[in-house]
């Protein structure tokens, strides 16, 4: 059964981004940028590659989330805190473990709605052809499970600091680094300082790896295990931080 | 109803907090006093589990706020200081919201709130955005919420900061009615509302408390019978004609 205060903190959340502009800017922005991207003549593929599939969507999925994923997360508690209603929130019957969880899965249901957003590109490759629904699928599993773990991520530094600008810089750049983790440049970059075991780990944590593997249809074990991992990770970090930030 | 033991906080080096105890019963409002960052929110959030204390405990309706925090918490109704608010959200939309998170019952939640908007007077503000009250109604908004879930405990910061004589009246005239029923820790910078509303007032300064009594006794050491004197007397550590403290 799942926690009353968690699902009524949720249930308030969610809605709260259908109250205020940023929702529908986000949604906007999201839809129309994805859809040009896929499609542009220039550097979208999908008439290039003459095939009913989605993999040039999914391509820059990505990019798309690394630069508005810490628009949705820079406010989760950087606001609350700023306007003081974190002192309202938490001195309800509510933990902040509680919260954190309730806060981090509404925002994730959000942009679980703009994924189901991006459905006419589905039935777009299906009158064109016959996709592959399974991979299809894994690649909407794959972006919802690399939301969630940018999020974490934003909701993390979101805790840190009571500027929504600079948790918003933060998280692109810690974003943007365990995404690229598995590329040549930064890897190289890493390579120069530290010994290989750990070149090795770093490459391990990058997330377009692991986000690759899942959109190209393989779908394996250690992968659903590093973005749990990952959430779990950063979600703990969230409640100790907003532990010890709360009061200041 | 309410029990303080010996609360301290450090912030480092830094003593916000110092041993500080009393306590408060059903029917009286306990005024607390002190200049500008004497510890007065420090010790309300530590009431209110929104801090944990360094040394001491709080104890509402017998649930200590450290060990069952929670339950505590059922017990207690808060309007932190500058009554701040999901200003996005719509006056009965946030109660109602506040009134879940509170766990009143699903089929009292209309009646508590019918009830709440009554009492503090928000009959003509019920639909608007919280965003678009005045500072007066916004305080109210906050003093609502604090109340629906019909608490033991009421801890206000500071509730009549920034309203204007006719809105202070009306806050100090609910209080007295809930003071019947309740147990309130009223923290403020008004004296005359001290003389007015509370049974019995805790004056601190620095952390520590330097005086227990009633307004009375407070007036009482003035010659003049000036309360305003004796808090100067008492916070500064001066030697003022006429007072003895």
């Amino acid at each position: 059964m799942i926690n009353q205060s968690i699902k009524n903190l949720f249930l308030k959340e969610f809605s709260g981004y259908f109250k205020t502009p940023l929702g529908y800017v986000f949604l906007v922005i999201f839809l129309f940028g994805i859809g040009y991207l896929t499609f542009e003549p220039g550097r979208g593929s999908f008439f290039y590659m003459r095939e009913a599939s989605m993999t040039s969507f999914f391509k820059y999925i990505p990019w798309m989330f690394l630069f508005l994923i810490p628009a949705v997360s820079m406010k989760l508690w950087s606001e609350e805190r700023k306007s003081g209603t974190i002192e309202l929130l938490l001195t309800m019957p509510v933990t902040v473990k509680q919260a954190v969880v309730a806060k981090f899965l509404a925002s994730w249901a959000f942009i679980g709605v703009a994924l189901l957003g991006t459905f006419p590109m589905i039935l777009t490759v299906l009158y064109l052809g016959n996709p592959d629904l399974g991979v299809i699928f894994l690649g909407y599993l794959a972006s919802f499970l690399m939301a969630g773990a940018l999020l974490a991520i934003g909701g993390f530094f979101s805790a840190l600091t009571k500027n929504q600008v600079v948790s918003f810089i933060l998280t692109v750049c810690v974003s943007f680094l365990i995404v690229m983790a598995g590329s040549p440049p930064i890897l190289e970059f890493i390579s120069s300082l530290f010994p290989k075991y750990f070149v090795d780990l770093f490459e391990s944590l990058s997330v377009l790896n692991h986000f690759d593997s899942i959109e190209r249809g393989v779908l394996s074990l250690s992968n659903l295990w590093f973005f749990s991992v990952m959430i779990g990770f950063w979600l703990y970090g969230n409640m100790i931080l907003l532990e010890e930030n709360k009061a200041n | 109803m309410l029990e303080i033991k010996s609360l301290t906080k450090s912030f480092g080096d830094f003593k916000a907090v110092d041993n500080i105890s009393f306590s408060a019963n059903k029917g009286e409002v306990l005024g607390f006093l002190g200049p500008n960052g004497a510890g007065k929110s420090t010790t309300m959030k530590m009431i209110t589990g929104f801090l944990d204390p360094s040394i001491g405990d709080a104890t509402i309706c017998g649930k200590s706020i450290k060990e069952e925090t929670l339950s505590a918490q059922q017990n207690l109704g808060y309007v932190p200081e500058n009554a701040p608010l999901y200003e996005e959200m719509f006056v009965r939309e946030f109660l109602e919201f506040i009134a879940k998170m509170r766990e009143v019952e699903l089929d009292k939640i209309e009646s508590s709130i019918d009830k709440v908007i009554k009492m503090c007077a928000l009959e003509s503000v019920e639909f608007q955005k919280l965003e678009t009250l005045s500072k007066g109604y916004k305080r109210r908004v906050s003093l609502a919420q604090a109340l629906i879930h019909d608490p033991k405990v009421l801890i206000l910061d500071e509730p009549t900061d920034g309203l204007d004589p006719n809105q202070k009246h009306d806050v100090r005239e609910l209080i007295k009615e809930l003071a019947k029923e309740k147990c309130i820790l009223i923290s403020t910078h008004i004296l005359e509302e001290v003389e007015e509303i509370c049974d019995r007032c805790i004056i601190i300064g620095e952390g520590e408390k330097l005086f227990e009594g009633t307004p009375q006794e407070l007036k009482a050491k003035s010659d003049k019978g000036r309360i305003q004197d004796v808090f100067r007397a008492i916070t500064l550590g001066n030697e003022l004609e006429g007072v003895r403290v």
